[in-house]
């Protein structure tokens, strides 16, 4: 797909919208909170709303989603030199790397009971991810984790959640100072599935932060990963990939804080859709504060729509309170694939199945090589190939 | 030797909720190493013909009947008839996001040949061909005709061809939007296929340029649906000297 700059407009399927009115200070209807009372109730109009389905929150919205005993299962297992604690809502790291910013971030602070935190000691190098499973049990849940890393300690984390329940949930990411840490958040839903979380990760000086954020599964989900930076020489690398089937609701807001100077980030999502009403909605806010010289930031969203009824948003936007930066840019594309995609593919003796598998493989290759995990990477692939087949 | 039969081959489509017939009765025998050029105005079914072919979706064969070595072409799948070892090479080739032309060309070699070229010789086989058609190496790396110029994509067409050896070559205004330099690249590598006696090649155009660089043995014109006239090389000098006035005056094509 070539760069597209598509102007101000609705959306259909394919096609991209780009809000530029919108502003990332503005976009917010409410300040950021802990507390779920200083959010009004969405109606869906409200800027952060008007993409999401709010009749399919399960009530995570409006308060009436209630947690139940068995909702959602974690277990964590992590490899030796790791803590993980079981901590009460008093804990100070809690809410340390950001403050929740709507309704349904602010319920799952307000309505956790318990949270767990696991920390990396300082100068730690793991050479085994940390593993959490989060699996739904049917319920609803509000839960909280706060994953810290000490200074100069290395680790990747690989977050994965399976199973079906309805769960809202923030995450926290203390990264300190030289330490360098890999998040892989694996959204694999049943589809019935509702989660809705924020991420925060407030990067240290020299620090190194890189998320991976998969999302193939649920009815809804609708993630918010965030970075801000302590001090300079802070890196982050936010990569996404999702897979958006029949009906299926998948929402990433983004948003990198450059609120201190010297830092880089990079941000790359790229999306499959296939389907009646799949809907994908991509939010890539950039925000460069006046202090913030020196950054150096590139965002970048692709989507490839398989089939006729799919819906694809995607809004970047970049807002720069400073001229003194090292570079700043963003682009977002839409293509399709189409019937005479498929017959050029199959004119040259590639049978239709393949045909697909092909673009697809092909569209997500060099975001999935970026992930550096062979484990993770592997799996991916096999899933593709699966919601392929299972389209076929 | 490989032979491609048409037989009052009938086709429509489907407009505006009315069908209409595009295709009236197209009779043509085209055999391995043989070169056939069919020349014609615009909107008599040209291209109509060529999508026919390769099984195009968009058009329905009515009545008549194609055969490649006896094997009937048109119950065939378009991978099939690929396969079967019909090339088509496109007037508009289609860009496909998220597929390089290195693991495109791979999968379609892979796919007409039955196995896996092994790399080393293929890597070799695709830089040499590559080279004769002046493209840079970097092109491979390239998403198919993503952001090609209009000559780039013909050169990706007839690398294409190059590689796939196919036995019946249908070339579709492969000359049309090419300046003079690209239109002697683009001929020199048809007629190296040509050259191996192995490819039957139906080249289709309405303009007579292409024809100083690729000699045809038959020239036939196509007016209203069906061909009109057919004969040798002087017919192309005929129609380069009278245009094809005589075959649409009252004639039945649009």
């Amino acid at each position: 797909m070539a760069e597209a700059s598509i102007p101000v407009g609705s959306t259909t399927a394919g096609s991209i919208a780009v809000a530029a009115e919108s502003t990332v200070a503005t976009r917010m209807s409410a300040p950021p909170s802990y507390d779920v009372a200083d959010f009004p109730v969405p109606h869906g109009r409200e800027e952060e709303w008007r993409f999401t389905p709010l009749e399919r929150l399960r009530g995570l919205h409006d308060g009436t989603a209630i947690a139940t005993g068995d909702g959602v299962r974690v277990e964590v297992e992590a490899p030796q030199g790791v803590t993980v604690e079981t901590v009460g809502r008093d804990d100070a790291r809690i809410g340390k790397a950001g403050t929740p910013v709507d309704r349904v971030a602010a319920q799952a602070y307000s309505a956790f009971e318990k949270a767990s935190v696991i920390t990396v000691p300082k100068e730690t190098v793991l050479d085994e991810p940390v593993r959490i499973a989060v699996h739904g049990e049917g319920g609803t849940a509000f839960g909280h984790q706060v994953i810290e890393l000490k200074p100069f300690a290395e680790a990747v984390v690989v977050i994965d959640h399976t199973g079906d329940g309805v769960l809202a949930a923030n995450v926290d990411y203390l990264i300190g100072d030289g330490a360098k840490l890999t998040v892989v958040s694996i959204q694999d839903w049943d589809e019935k599935a509702v989660h809705v979380g924020q991420h925060n990760a407030l990067v240290g000086r020299d620090a190194s932060f890189k998320s991976v954020v998969v999302t193939f599964g649920g009815d809804v989900v609708r993630l918010h990963p965030r970075v801000a930076y302590a001090a300079t020489g802070g890196e982050a690398q936010l990569f996404g990939l999702y897979f958006t089937d029949k009906g299926q609701h998948q929402e990433h807001r983004l948003l990198v804080d450059h609120n201190q100077p010297h830092n880089t980030s990079n941000v790359a999502y790229k999306g499959a859709l296939q389907g009646d009403e799949a809907h994908a909605v991509w939010i890539g806010d950039v925000l460069i504060r006046a202090a913030a010289e020196g950054t150096d930031t590139y965002e970048l969203n692709r989507n490839l729509v398989l089939t006729d009824g799919a819906r694809v948003d995607s809004v970047p936007n970049l807002e720069i309170e400073t001229g003194e930066i090292a570079g700043a840019g963003h682009a977002s594309a839409t293509g399709r694939f189409d019937d005479e995609q498929l017959f050029y593919l199959m004119a040259r003796g590639i049978p239709a199945a393949e045909a697909r598998r092909l673009v697809v493989r092909g569209f997500f290759a060099e975001l999935v090589q970026q992930i550096g995990l062979p484990d993770v990477q592997e799996r991916l692939i096999e899933k593709i190939e699966a919601e392929l087949e299972a389209s076929l | 030797m490989a032979t491609l039969e048409i037989r009052d081959l009938h086709v429509s489509v489907e407009a505006d909720n009315a069908t209409k017939e595009i295709l009236k009765g197209v009779d043509l025998t085209v055999k391995q190493g043989e070169t056939h050029a069919i020349m014609g105005p615009n909107g008599s079914g040209k291209s109509t013909l060529a999508y026919s072919l390769a099984g195009h979706p968009k058009y329905t064969i009515t009545s008549g009947t194609v055969t490649l070595d006896g094997e009937d072409v048109l119950e065939m799948s378009v991978d099939e008839r690929a396969r079967a070892g019909v090339f088509l090479a496109m007037q508009y080739p289609v860009e496909v996001p998220g597929v390089s032309v290195s693991n495109f060309l791979r999968t379609s070699a892979t796919a007409i040949r039955g196995e896996a070229p092994k790399l080393r010789t293929w890597v070799k086989e695709v830089k040499e061909s590559m080279e004769r058609l002046n493209m840079d190496p970097s092109f491979a790396e390239r998403n198919v005709n993503e952001g090609f110029s209009g000559g780039e994509k013909k050169r990706h067409e007839i690398l294409q061809l190059e590689l796939l050896k196919p036995k019946i070559a249908i070339l579709d205004e492969t000359d049309s939007g090419l300046d003079v330099d690209a239109l002697r690249i683009v001929s020199e590598g048809v007629n190296r296929v040509r050259e191996s006696g192995e490819t039957g090649t139906l080249l289709i155009t309405h303009y007579t340029r292409i024809l100083r660089y690729i000699k045809p043995d038959h020239v036939h014109v196509f007016a209203g649906g069906r061909i009109a006239e057919s004969g040798g090389p002087e017919l192309a000098d005929k129609l380069e000297a009278e245009g094809y006035e005589a075959y649409t005056k009252g004639g039945t094509a649009q």
